[in-house]
């Protein structure tokens, strides 16, 4: 061999070790796709379809901490009240088939309510696909009408730039669910890896741009608005917007009311904050959305139990929309000035062309009907003279006892709309509830993973005795990770929501209603649990104290007067300003 | 209630696996049948066409273009009325050969854009484009001769108006 031979032997022996060492399996390469977007927490349950991708995990556990919910909805909405709490990407693994099924509901969820998420399922491997393998299922097509975006990867080669456009499609723009769906053959595949981070899609424009001139006709409105009021969603939380949100409010001193998710984007006792609107939302906001000259609706989307009758809607009213998603204009109400864009930074464009107002007399009205409704409604809830205990009474307590700093988690019914209602805000990202779906069972994962994503906070899950039992089995995940979160749960042995309607509307006829519950306390110990049960009003505010001083996670059930209802209520297709209060 | 007539949906895609899925569901979500669609390669390289047409009220196209156009692999949506399109549909007929020589059937089409393109000892096969209504008329004409096969491509449609895909994606680059 001559040398010039050997020097090229020697070439090529290092740039194939070099080769060699950059090609990783498909299954190493999502582990280090995800830590190259920094997550550092998934949830999860493995199964045949991922374990490649779970042997993976296990030796990268000290980087990227899995959780083993005790169910694939629970490791969804884990990774929601994690999104929520935190505003990153949720992640949650699942293996193929019954796993991958069982994301459905969760992902729907994010879906409906814009929460950011990465779900990863295993697949059987391509050679395979198509001929009814042993836990195959069509996730791509069962999940497409439910996901933002989702992609079926069937080569190793493909993992890097699918795994990157998946993080970006899920928190840009409008965030919402992404699943990718990995053929097993796939994760053992080899891959030479290179990741680079997406920035772009050409078919996707995540933040339409903003026109300067909708600010101004915008800003021409409000100015000249003799009674405009705002109603505020959860793009403000999303787009971090809650600073300049305040500003603009406090210029221009329009009363500001919340939907059921845009709770906590401005503190509760704000004096702008005229409260919630909605199917059971606060009665002057109701009212008066039909007395308003303009109004300006800012990151919502005008939800059908916020809006009521749409015919009978604001018809008074010049309408302002505040979205980033171009579908949601004119989708439910029509729009005089859309302002397309971020709304943090068209909150801050509009700023300079807004004149500083004071509509005394027009917030007056706002108190007026406030004072109404305490009278007939929010006093009793609040202070109730009727032997058995409220739902308004228990989040009231939970409030004096967190001086309004807890992360509020609740799920789906009555106690929902009570906690949405009395609980008391100050900070943002503070209430996670699912609200478009409307999915029982979310809470007590969701609360976990909200846990998780802010241990710092003290996060109270308020539930009902029926959603409770839909996903009771978390406990055992609170029980495997020790995650300190506190459990309320209002029983009234109904399925609350459900029997208040068939009382107002079907003759108190209680279609499987009634609930015949289990002893809620032992269930909770059984897990190593703490765990106390009240059902006198003279216990309420001790129990609950030292629920929130338990250094541990901690149970308690309240035992609720059985038929109380939850007023103000706007039946279905009846108009805002039709809202009863009794 | 607003009156619903023939929309030409023509939507800009990039050319991945499962966008069809995606596409229908919207139109399924809102309870909307589809009349016919057509998928094809666009004027664009690796850019695809689909064209549906649909039957429904402008206010409801307005709101599926949208949810259409908010599809991640969607480039661009647009809809269109039928005076805005210049449009086309092509259809197949397969007769008996016993019919070939009948002096009726010459005449069914003869004034219209249709030509025979084979002809066995057992069958014929007549190839007809035109307007939905024109295609309406001959099958109803032929019918009486017992087709033996029948098939209609969806609606291929030119719109009137420009859409601008190309610079679109210029800007996106």
């Amino acid at each position: 061999m001559n040398f010039k031979n050997m020097e090229t032997t020697i070439k090529k022996t290092v740039g194939e070790t070099r080769l060699k060492l950059t090609k990783i399996s498909g299954s190493e390469a999502v582990v280090k796709c995800l830590l190259a977007e920094g997550v550092d927490l998934a949830y999860g349950y493995p199964g045949g379809a991922i374990m490649p991708i779970y042997d993976e995990l296990y030796k990268y556990q000290d980087k990227l901490h899995h959780v083993l919910t005790r169910h694939e909805q629970g490791a969804t909405h884990a990774a929601q009240g994690f999104a929520r709490v935190t505003g990153k990407t949720g992640i949650v693994f699942a293996t193929s088939g019954p796993g991958a099924t069982n994301l459905v509901t969760g992902i729907a969820d994010a879906q409906i309510d814009s929460t950011p998420l990465v779900c990863i399922t295993g697949q059987v491997s391509s050679h395979l696909l198509g001929s009814d393998a042993f836990q195959e299922t069509d996730i791509i097509g069962i999940s497409t009408p439910v996901t933002k975006w989702n992609y079926q990867i069937t080569k190793a080669s493909e993992i890097p730039e699918i795994m990157a456009k998946a993080f970006y499609i899920a928190k840009s723009g409008r965030p919402g669910p992404v699943l990718i769906d990995i053929t097993k053959d796939a994760q053992f595949g080899e891959v030479d890896f290179k990741y680079k981070k997406c920035e772009k899609i050409r078919s996707y424009r995540a933040i339409p741009k903003l026109d300067i001139e909708k600010v101004k006709a915008a800003a021409e409105l409000i100015n000249s608005a003799k009674k405009p009021f705002i109603v505020f969603g959860q793009g403000i939380i999303i787009g971090q917007a809650e600073a300049e949100f305040k500003a603009f409010i406090e210029k221009t001193n329009i009363p500001s009311a919340s939907t059921a998710l845009g709770l906590s984007a401005l503190a509760t006792k704000h004096p702008l904050n005229v409260g919630m609107v909605g199917m059971h939302g606060n009665y002057a906001p109701n009212v008066l959305t039909n007395q308003c000259d303009l109004l300006i609706a800012i990151g919502m989307r005008f939800d059908d139990r916020v809006t009521g009758n749409l015919e009978t809607y604001a018809k008074q009213a010049k309408v302002i929309h505040f979205e980033i998603d171009p579908a949601e204009i004119d989708k439910n109400v029509k729009t005089d000035v859309a302002v397309l864009g971020n709304v943090k930074e068209s909150l801050t464009e509009i700023m300079p062309f807004v004149n500083k107002m004071q509509h005394a007399a027009w917030l007056q009205e706002f108190t007026k009907l406030y004072q109404k409704e305490c009278e007939v409604v929010i006093n009793d809830q609040l202070n109730p003279t009727k032997e058995g205990l409220t739902m308004g009474e228990v989040i009231n307590k939970i409030n004096q006892e967190t001086n309004g700093e807890a992360v509020i988690v609740s799920d789906v019914g009555q106690h929902q709309m009570f906690a949405c209602r009395y609980a008391n805000f100050i900070k943002t990202r503070s209430s996670i509830t699912s609200g478009g779906l409307g999915t029982m069972g979310f809470a007590l994962p969701a609360a976990i993973g909200a846990k998780m994503g802010a241990p710092e906070r003290e996060v109270v899950a308020i539930i009902g005795d029926g959603g409770y039992q839909m996903t009771i089995q978390e406990l055992g995940t609170i029980l495997q990770t020790e995650v300190p979160v506190k459990i309320v749960v209002l029983n009234n042995s109904f399925l609350g929501m459900v029997r208040q309607w068939q009382e107002l509307f079907f003759d108190r006829r209680y279609a499987s209603t009634v609930m015949k519950n289990p002893d809620f306390v032992k269930i909770a110990e059984g897990y190593g649990i703490k765990a106390n049960r009240v059902s006198k009003r003279e216990n309420l505010a001790n129990a609950v104290k030292t629920m929130v001083a338990s250094k541990e996670a901690y149970f308690l059930e309240v035992v609720i007067e059985k038929e109380d209802n939850i007023f103000p209520m706007i039946p279905t297709g009846e108009s805002v300003s039709d809202i009863r209060l009794s | 209630m607003e009156e619903k007539q023939n929309f030409t949906v023509s939507v800009y895609t990039e050319n991945n696996v499962g966008i069809l899925n995606r596409l229908s569901a919207i139109f399924l979500k809102r309870h909307i049948n589809i009349e016919s669609m057509t998928v094809s390669k666009s004027e664009i390289d690796h850019v695809h066409r689909f064209t549906f047409v649909v039957i429904v009220s402008e206010t409801s196209i307005k709101k599926v273009v949208g949810q259409l156009e908010k599809q991640i692999e969607v480039i661009k949506a647009f809809y269109h009325k039928d005076d805005e399109v210049i449009y086309q549909e092509t259809a197949m007929f397969k007769i008996s050969t016993k019919f070939m020589y009948d002096e009726h059937i010459q005449n069914k089409f003869k004034f219209r854009r249709a030509h025979i393109v084979t002809i066995t000892e057992r069958y014929f096969v007549i190839e007809a484009s035109g307007l939905k209504e024109d295609i309406d008329r001959m099958y109803d004409k032929l019918k009486p001769y017992g087709l033996l096969q029948f098939v209609r491509s969806g609606r291929i449609a030119i719109t009137r108006p420009k859409m601008a895909i190309s610079e679109l994606l210029q800007e996106n680059i």
